[in-house]
């Protein structure tokens, strides 16, 4: 990887590189760039992973002219294409260099892709079709399903944090922040209104990188909950969020009904 | 072009939870939780998701503030810490040590507040020491 940015930002093809730089003993996300090489001899990979792509929304929006470089996985790369099918990032200005996760990572994840479509890191391994977690909480009778999310809804601190390291959660105006909606200064938030609000706002979203399980500090398990989003829209809409350029998003779908200005009015 | 994250202690409880503060050309526009950090591992509430608002916000107070004729103005720290002083030597000597409390605070170092516990401790003479936690 490290021959492969220095040769991109070399030759100006990318004016800067969005990747993880190990400091004092902890990788931090850095943006490398020509005028530093010798930050380059910090670039790490490592298992330890951030929202790079939210790193990179803000930059390229600060530098919409220039053309970046950014370490992706599988989950980053299905982020991407989403990201592009939104118009949140150009394709023609970012380069993605891939990196494919070991073994470990994939089956702690229960990663349907653990790889991206190229990478210059790691070995290939394949995917986990059927997440257990979710297959344990199906299995539960749903008084008892019903019971369980409440509980761990109830644990929910409303941090804001399963949001705001979201690199799909790009919105200016965001619903969980609605006062009319979700009350402020109470704690837990509306249950279960607060976290299924955020689960049906990733339909079309969520690319399963698990940042927000990992930046829960309830544990509350969302991340199988958005696999189980995630599968919903498998099955009504026949959509794999994030896994090709083509098709739209479903909720960018408009369907068969057009509303007529007459009919708003009404 | 700069962006870079800086690792810092989050200033708001005494949790001391890791997280970064997100630079983008010397401008300060975000923070993010060190996964890393062996306290809080990659969580944080909502204050410390926030805590690179405060710090440029309109709001802060960037001087001492002091009462005169009931209006708070203006003050520098000469004029501050000055008054601070002998108001403090004045009731101890009217009073006594045990007159004054000192309170420290979950948002300073160790350091600071080792340095707050030995003036109450060794300059006034009183082991009334407390901190903001428990107010």
């Amino acid at each position: 990887m490290l021959e492969r940015v220095k040769e991109l930002l070399g030759s100006g093809e990318i004016a800067g590189f969005i990747g993880l730089k190990l400091e004092y003993g902890h990788p931090e996300p850095y943006l490398f760039t020509k005028d530093h090489p010798e930050d380059l001899e910090s670039l790490l990979v490592g298992d330890v992973r951030y929202p790079l792509n939210k790193v990179l929304l803000k930059v390229a929006n600060q530098y919409p002219e220039l053309t970046f470089g950014v370490m992706v996985r599988g989950c980053d790369e299905r982020g991407l294409t989403e990201l592009f099918k939104w118009n949140q990032l150009r394709q023609d200005r970012v380069v993605p260099i891939g990196v494919a996760c070991p073994r470990e990572l994939a089956e702690a994840c229960e990663c349907y892709k653990p790889y991206p479509s190229q990478w210059l890191v790691g070995e290939k391994t394949e995917g986990i079709s059927k997440s257990k977690r979710l297959q344990k909480i199906e299995g539960m009778k749903q008084d008892e399903r019903l019971s369980y999310w409440q509980n761990q809804f109830n644990k929910c601190i409303k941090c804001y944090g399963c949001r705001d390291v979201c690199p799909m959660c790009f919105c200016e105006v965001c619903s969980l922040e609605d006062r009319n909606f979700i009350l402020t200064g109470k704690i837990p938030p509306e249950n279960p209104t607060f976290h299924l609000s955020r689960a049906v706002h990733m339909v079309g979203r969520c690319i399963d990188c698990g940042l927000c399980e990992e930046a829960c500090p309830s544990n509350i398990p969302v991340r199988t909950l958005y696999k189980k989003v995630g599968e919903i829209v498998m099955d009504v809409f026949g959509y794999r969020t994030g896994e090709s350029a083509e098709g739209k998003s479903p909720l960018n779908i408009l369907g068969e009904v057009t509303l007529e200005l007459s009919d708003v009015n009404k | 072009m700069e962006y870079k994250t800086v690792l810092t202690t989050c200033g708001y409880c005494g949790c001391g939870c890791g997280l970064y503060l997100e630079v983008l050309d010397g401008e300060l526009v975000g923070t993010m939780p060190c996964k890393t950090d062996p306290v809080s591992q990659g969580g944080l509430c909502i204050k410390g998701w926030n805590l690179h608002e405060f710090v440029n916000n309109s709001d802060r107070l960037t001087q001492p503030l002091m009462k005169k004729e009931g209006q708070f103005r203006e003050a520098t720290w000469d004029e501050a810490l000055d008054h601070v002083a002998s108001r403090l030597k004045e009731i101890k000597e009217k009073n006594g040590p045990n007159s004054i409390a000192f309170l420290a605070s979950a948002k300073c170092t160790n350091e600071e507040n080792y340095l707050l516990q030995k003036l109450a401790r060794a300059v006034v003479g009183t082991n009334n020491i407390d901190h903001c936690a428990r107010l």
